[in-house]
């Protein structure tokens, strides 16, 4: 059992959480992540490693609530448990003096650059990060950040804080007024982190994202987080989960994350939210058709 | 009872569920033994003096001695000689290829069938899960420590004959649960994870501790295990691992699976269940599985079960090539499952929104025999066709997996990243071994099996022998292994 420590939210559905889990604290870097599983009988859900104590045992998770899993784990309070914490997972990020290092987070994935800009810090580039939000109350960590970095820029979508529009402006303005930027890495939603690739590639600026695929071992077992870079088949959970972005398919990966669409409807709806989803007829009915199914199996 | 009465008994069906029931569920498709059928069984056992079947052990159970136990009744006394050589028995009774270890040694195999070994064996396990739970007095404390890397057979064998000379067992498993492939991959209706989880449960009574969510190579590399942890030695047995695909082109495609990430979803993770569990699977309609194996044949067969209808078997070769258990084709063919022998898909075909819509593939014929002394398959020109699926399944084979191996440091492995070992199955750092999979590349549960046991005993000797390994031919109580 991996404790709770401490737990708060960030912002709306975006939760953050220290687990006691000494093992992975003790051999975290940045760019690792840990392998969950709430409950008996849950899935198993990568995140990534937002921070690390080794004296203290605890790692930060920071989640948002996208569906069942990460729902029923931000509903967990202080004094409860994680069932299973596996890792640190993945290879480390590589952490070299690229000169002027951006950082780009947009939503839960500003807590994947936090420990980055850290360790660039110290590395000794000037580390600026680009943290974009829906609005205002979606701009996480940049209190952390700023420890870290010598410049922040926030973006909203709504212009409620910050710059008002996408990650990719500041991002684009940046590399047109600073020569030295050498390097720039990023973590978000998928459209988020392709439009990021696209963006750079005429800089010529080395740009790393960490992709989420769907994941299920985390230890090459399965096969099932396969993503295609440079036209070669890359396990995630152990090639990666950091890639060079102009060589990613951004197209496959958002293809594949769509896989369980059907079925995470339905795990969604059995938590009670039936009447809040824009469920289609279609996946209502199966999800009947599954739950009787279930109900005579375990008979 | 005299060898020519012996001679006369007939060997004794396994029972089974009946083909159409059983295709539609995960229950297991072997019933077991009654009582008196494994008497009589066990009685058509002539009681070699010099057992062959013995031979053709990996884990070198004392086949005879516990036969006559089951002929006199005395299962207390067949499940002590029985546990006292395989800690695993009820996983072995259901799995290991029988036919081609101890029963294919079997004197009566040359004259009709061979004594029933692993169906005894399976009785006895069984029996003693019920009523025996008292089997191990747990000796001495050596005051050692081994560490053993992976809970399949192989680490469960070592961790559970080391237990047996009083040395301190910690085993480190990657996943949450322990088992390896008798756990992720092997399915219910052929090993139910009860059973996985009554033996381990055995292990742990005994002595042996196992600690999931570690992963060598990520939470504790092996040289920390050695100088920050305080192992003596460490047994590395992390099995293959990693999925092979063919390299065709619509592999990313939403329905492709892994032989690994699909079984590991429906057994491990329970999405037969979805809805009590929360892992879910892509809904079985029309399924096509690649391979020829135990894995192709244990993917087809659990699509059959949840409701794909064709579930269709291609394979490139013919029948007699097929390198999966004779019982589990039988099987597979009587719940359905469609074969297409001498054929290869060659593309995977998608539909607007990315999913898998149909396999094309091509038919093969047979021609030279290769490398392997198998006639080798030959595509027919012009032959394409395809067939159509909503869930595509690669069972083609797994090769060594990277991880552990490329954060240890002075580590020898092959050019296919199987590690290299020694006579004393010592690896090419002194006090760190390995067994099964990760040495052989992908195997048998017994072949892993005796692996652990053998290594067992150089371990032993090795940390009694102050840091010196014995080979195991030089070791009375290791079993040869052909
Ligand atoms: C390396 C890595 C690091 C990640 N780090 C974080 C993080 O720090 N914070 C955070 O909030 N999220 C993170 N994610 C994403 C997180 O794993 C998914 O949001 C989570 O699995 C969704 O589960 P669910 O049951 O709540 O939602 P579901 O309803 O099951 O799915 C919602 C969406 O999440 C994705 N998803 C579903 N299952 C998985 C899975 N097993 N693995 C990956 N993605 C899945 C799918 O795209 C799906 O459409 C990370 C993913 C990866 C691969
Ligand atoms: C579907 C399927 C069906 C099969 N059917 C049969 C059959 O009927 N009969 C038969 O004899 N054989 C069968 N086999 C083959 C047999 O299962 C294997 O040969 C055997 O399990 C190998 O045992 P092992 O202990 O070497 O490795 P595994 O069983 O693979 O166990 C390795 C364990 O190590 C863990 N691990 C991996 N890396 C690490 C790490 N870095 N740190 C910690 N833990 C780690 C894994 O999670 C796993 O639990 C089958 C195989 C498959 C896949
Ligand atoms: S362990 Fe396997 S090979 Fe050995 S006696 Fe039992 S069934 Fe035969
Ligand atoms: S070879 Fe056959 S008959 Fe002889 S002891 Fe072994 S099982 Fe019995
Ligand atoms: S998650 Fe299974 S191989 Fe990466």
């Amino acid at each position: 059992m991996f404790h709770i420590r401490k737990a708060e939210w960030l912002a709306p559905k975006v939760r953050r959480m220290e687990v006691d889990a000494p093992r992975v604290a003790r051999r975290h870097l940045p760019g690792h992540f840990v392998i969950v599983r709430v409950r008996e009988h849950g899935e198993r859900v990568p995140l990534t490693i937002a921070s690390s104590d080794h004296e203290t045992g605890l790692i930060t998770l920071v989640v948002q609530v996208v569906g069942a899993t990460t729902e029923l784990m931000c509903n967990l309070e202080v004094g409860e448990a994680l069932l299973n914490v596996v890792g640190p997972l993945g290879k480390p990020t590589e952490i070299d003096d690229f000169g002027h290092a951006i950082l780009v987070g947009g939503g839960v994935g500003t807590a994947v650059i936090y420990p980055q800009a850290e360790a660039l810090k110290r590395a000794g580039n000037k580390v600026t990060a680009i943290i974009g939000g829906r609005s205002k109350e979606y701009v996480i960590f940049e209190r952390e950040l700023s420890q870290f970095c010598d410049a922040i820029c926030p973006c909203t979508d709504d212009g409620s804080y910050g710059h008002h529009g996408f990650v990719t402006e500041q991002l684009k303005d940046l590399l047109e007024a600073d020569k030295s930027i050498g390097a720039v890495l990023t973590a978000g939603p998928v459209p988020m982190m392709s439009a990021i690739a696209d963006v750079t590639k005429p800089f010529g600026v080395l740009t790393v994202v960490s992709l989420n695929p769907i994941m299920v071992d985390g230890t090459g077992m399965c096969g099932g987080c396969r993503v295609t870079v440079g036209g070669e088949m890359k396990f995630a959970c152990v090639d990666g989960p950091e890639f060079d972005a102009h060589a990613v398919d951004f197209k496959e990966l958002a293809n594949r994350l769509a896989t369980y669409h059907d079925q995470e409807r339905i795990a969604w709806d059995r938590l009670g939210h039936g009447s809040n989803c824009q469920l289609d007829k279609q996946a209502q009915c199966k999800g009947r058709h599954l739950e009787a199914e279930a109900a005579s199996q375990s008979e | 009872m005299k060898p020519s009465e012996r001679m006369k008994i007939e060997r004794q069906a396994m029972p089974e569920q009946e083909a159409a029931a059983r295709a539609a569920n995960f229950c297991e498709v072997n019933q077991g033994y009654a009582c008196s059928s494994a008497s009589t069984e066990a009685e058509r056992c002539l009681q070699c003096k010099d057992a062959k079947c013995v031979r053709g052990c990996p884990v070198g159970v004392n086949i005879p001695a516990f036969i006559d136990a089951v002929a006199h009744d005395d299962l207390s006394k067949a499940a002590d000689i029985l546990f006292g050589d395989n800690v695993l028995p009820g996983v072995t009774g259901r799995v290991c290829p029988q036919e081609t270890q101890c029963e294919e040694l079997c004197v009566r195999a040359k004259k009709g069938s061979s004594v029933g070994v692993g169906h005894l064996e399976r009785f006895v396990a069984d029996w003693a899960r019920e009523h025996r739970k008292d089997l191990f007095e747990p000796p001495p404390p050596t005051g050692k420590k081994v560490a053993v890397v992976g809970s399949g057979p192989s680490g469960l064998t070592c961790a559970g004959e080391l237990s047996k000379r009083g040395h301190a067992v910690t085993v480190f498993e990657a996943l949450h649960t322990p088992g390896g492939v008798l756990m992720y991959g092997i399915p219910e209706f052929r090993l139910p994870n009860a059973i996985v989880e009554a033996e381990i449960e055995t292990l742990k009574a005994r002595g042996v501790e196992i600690i999931t969510d570690v992963v060598i190579g990520q939470t504790y590399t092996i040289p920390d295990l050695m100088e920050e942890e305080g192992f003596d030695a460490v047994f590395i047995a992390n099995g293959a691992g990693l999925p092979v695909f063919q390299g065709i082109p619509g592999e990313h495609l939403k329905g492709v699976y892994s032989a690994n990430e699909f079984l590991t979803r429906v057994n491990l993770m329970g999405a037969y269940q979805f809805g009590a569990t929360d892992t879910p699977v892509i809904p079985a309609r029309e399924v096509l599985v690649v391979g020829g194996g135990n894995t192709a044949m244990d993917s087809v067969r659990t699509a059959k079960r949840l409701g794909a209808n064709p579930a269709t078997l291609v394979y490139r070769r013919s029948r007699e090539e097929m390198p999966a258990r004779a019982e589990e084709i039988k099987h597979a063919e009587e719940e359905g499952v469609a074969f297409k022998l001498l054929n290869n898909p060659i593309e995977i075909l998608g539909d607007d929104e990315g999913w898998v819509r149909a396999v094309k593939c091509i038919k093969m014929e047979l021609g030279q025999p290769d490398d392997s002394g198998r006639r080798r398959p030959v595509p027919i020109e012009g032959s394409e066709f395809e067939i159509p699926c909503n869930v595509f399944i690669e069972a083609i084979g797994t090769k060594a997996n990277p991880l552990l191996t490329q954060t240890t440091p002075g580590l020898e492995v092959n050019k296919w990243g199987y590690i290299e070992i020694d006579e004393t199955n010592m690896t090419s750092i002194p006090g760190v071994f390995a067994g099964g999979d990760i040495v052989r590349g992908a195997a048998t549960v017994i072949l892993a099996m005796g692996d652990g046991k053998n290594t067992s005993a150089s371990i032993h000797h090795f940390l009694i022998n102050g840091g010196v390994a014995l080979a195991n031919e030089d070791i009375e109580e290791a079993v040869p292994i052909s």
